[in-house]
């Protein structure tokens, strides 16, 4: 007897490339049994234009503006884990008002990278109102950034040994007012999402990640601390003179998406926290450190890792003493943090990777580099 | 109690309901009517490459230095020059700037020791073909020429 194609077997799907809701061009191989998913596979690779291997053709400086093509929502924390990483290779270190700058701008950025999550998540799950809420936002930091540097997105702030730039006159004034409207506007998101019935029922308990299962894994940032580990690379090995902030590491204890959307949240206005702080710790001097022009650091490697908006981002760079790098290697957030989705989603529905994929807030340009 | 009336009552789909209701007011629209007006861009902002000339003698600033050319990291910077036999200077006879491949790093203006090279606030650049992208001399001194409508 011929077999019916209403028989109870199970289903693979191809989610992807060209599902809004993946961010980019990933694509996920779902296997059903109904609507329920047995497993998943990631396929990545569709955006990748190997920027490792260009490094190794470009010379240290010219490296540098290919950083922020990586993850280009969060460019500027790119921009300073390579030039930490070359300044460690150099042994020079940023002059302390240029480490201000950055931390400035980092936190700034972290806010920007944040408020995208934020809109696109919703937008993820139906909700789009708070889209043009978030992007009117950040579009204060984009001016902030395009009046800095002449760049919105892919900003190229920051130079190895210090900064290209002076800050323009008014900075401070427009960063700070930028942080005092930035709490009330949060609240709005939050009187948006937080109690909002629908936002409530499709977060909680969906894509659950305990503690283990994300140490297994190796994932860090937001997802990492919503599991209920403090674990933050700005307190556990400060870099850019964070010691010196007074700030919290927001943590949450269940692990899922709900949790992870809470500590996003408090870590918008834990950064405003440190906004504010290091534009009073502004003080004039040097903003960049002695650094030859043709930069060819000894024979060496080093590893930095910096706590970006998505997670650890590290670079380990390889000299082998001419003026191009021997190596470049990232340790990208998103990529790793991407190999979680099997376990968060294996016994979900299938309307929950949507916001499985939105919780981890992936950035294809940085996952397949 | 009280959770249950806010249930029954609709209050948390009301509340954010009040937030998109206080922004209707006219005053937090924040379209740009591009092309109707043009944005301002930032002083520093990088655009459109120029090639400088001395304002009142309208000779180029450019001294053939080639140092754009190797800061470049795309490569995309080809200058051409010959030694004038009499000053025993070099001279500039030819820039190209092929702007298809420009990512506006800003590295060659950084470079340029005469301020010669500059990123402008020019931004509508675009063009039919990827031939109008590569930029001569004479278009990089005289800067884009955008389409201005009528309305």
């Amino acid at each position: 007897m011929a077999q019916t194609f209403l028989d109870s077997t199970e289903l693979v799907l191809n989610m992807g490339p060209q599902h809004p809701s993946t961010h980019g061009v990933l694509r996920v191989i779902l296997k059903l049994d109904g609507e329920k998913i047995l497993g998943t596979e990631c396929v990545v690779g569709y955006l990748h234009r190997g920027v490792e291997k260009i490094a190794e053709n470009r010379t240290w400086a010219q490296f540098a503006p290919y950083v922020d093509r990586m993850d280009y929502v969060a460019s500027v924390s790119n921009g300073l884990g390579y030039c930490l990483a070359v300044e460690k290779l150099l042994n020079v270190e940023a002059p302390p008002r240029a480490q201000v700058v950055r931390v400035i701008l980092t936190e700034l950025n972290r806010i920007a990278s944040h408020l995208i999550w934020l809109g696109t998540h919703a937008l993820d799950l139906g909700a789009i109102t708070p889209l043009f809420y978030v992007m009117r936002e950040r579009e204060d930091i984009l001016n902030i950034f395009e009046k800095y540097c002449g760049a919105r997105l892919t900003t190229h702030a920051f130079r190895i040994g210090g900064l290209q730039y002076e800050l323009y006159d008014g900075f401070e004034e427009e960063v700070k007012r930028f942080c005092d409207i930035l709490g009330p506007r949060v609240d709005e998101y939050e009187e948006l999402l937080t109690v909002n019935r629908m936002w409530v029922a499709r977060l909680t308990k969906v894509g659950i990640l305990n503690a283990a299962d994300c140490k297994a894994c190796g994932v860090t940032g937001p997802l990492l601390r919503a599991a209920g580990v403090k674990w933050d690379l700005r307190k556990a090995q400060p870099y850019s003179g964070y010691q010196h902030y007074d700030f919290e590491i927001p943590t949450r204890s269940n692990g899922d998406s709900y949790d992870r959307y809470v500590v996003r949240v408090q870590e918008m206005r834990q950064s405003a926290r440190i906004v504010r702080q290091a534009v009073d710790r502004l003080e004039p001097g040097p903003i960049m450190a002695k650094v030859p022009k043709v930069i060819k650091p000894p024979v060496g490697e080093a590893y930095v890792s910096i706590e970006a908006p998505k997670g650890e981002l590290g670079y380990f760079v390889v000299s082998d003493g001419s003026t191009q790098p021997y190596r470049v290697r990232v340790r990208p957030p998103s990529f790793i943090n991407l190999q979680a989705v099997d376990r968060m989603a294996r016994g979900a529905l299938i309307a929950d990777v949507c916001a499985i994929i939105g919780t981890i807030d992936i950035v294809l340009g940085e996952v397949d580099r | 109690m009280r959770r249950f009336l806010r249930k029954i009552f609709l209050i948390d789909l009301l509340e954010g309901m009040w937030v998109t209701f206080r922004s209707q007011h006219p005053r937090n629209i924040c379209t740009d009517e591009y092309p109707r007006e043009r944005p301002r861009v930032a002083e520093r902002y990088r655009g459109a490459p120029r090639l400088n000339t001395h304002p009142e003698t309208g000779e180029t600033l450019c001294i053939a230095c080639n140092l754009c050319a190797i800061a470049c990291p795309e490569a995309l910077i080809v200058v051409s020059s010959e030694r004038n036999e009499k000053t025993k200077r070099k001279e500039l006879t030819d820039f190209t700037y092929d702007l298809s491949r420009c990512m506006f790093c800003g590295l060659c203006e950084d470079a340029c020791p005469v301020d010669a090279l500059e990123l402008t606030q020019d931004f509508e650049i675009a063009s039919y073909t990827r031939e109008g992208l590569i930029w001569d001399r004479r278009m990089l001194e005289e800067g884009p020429r955008p389409a201005r409508y009528k309305f």
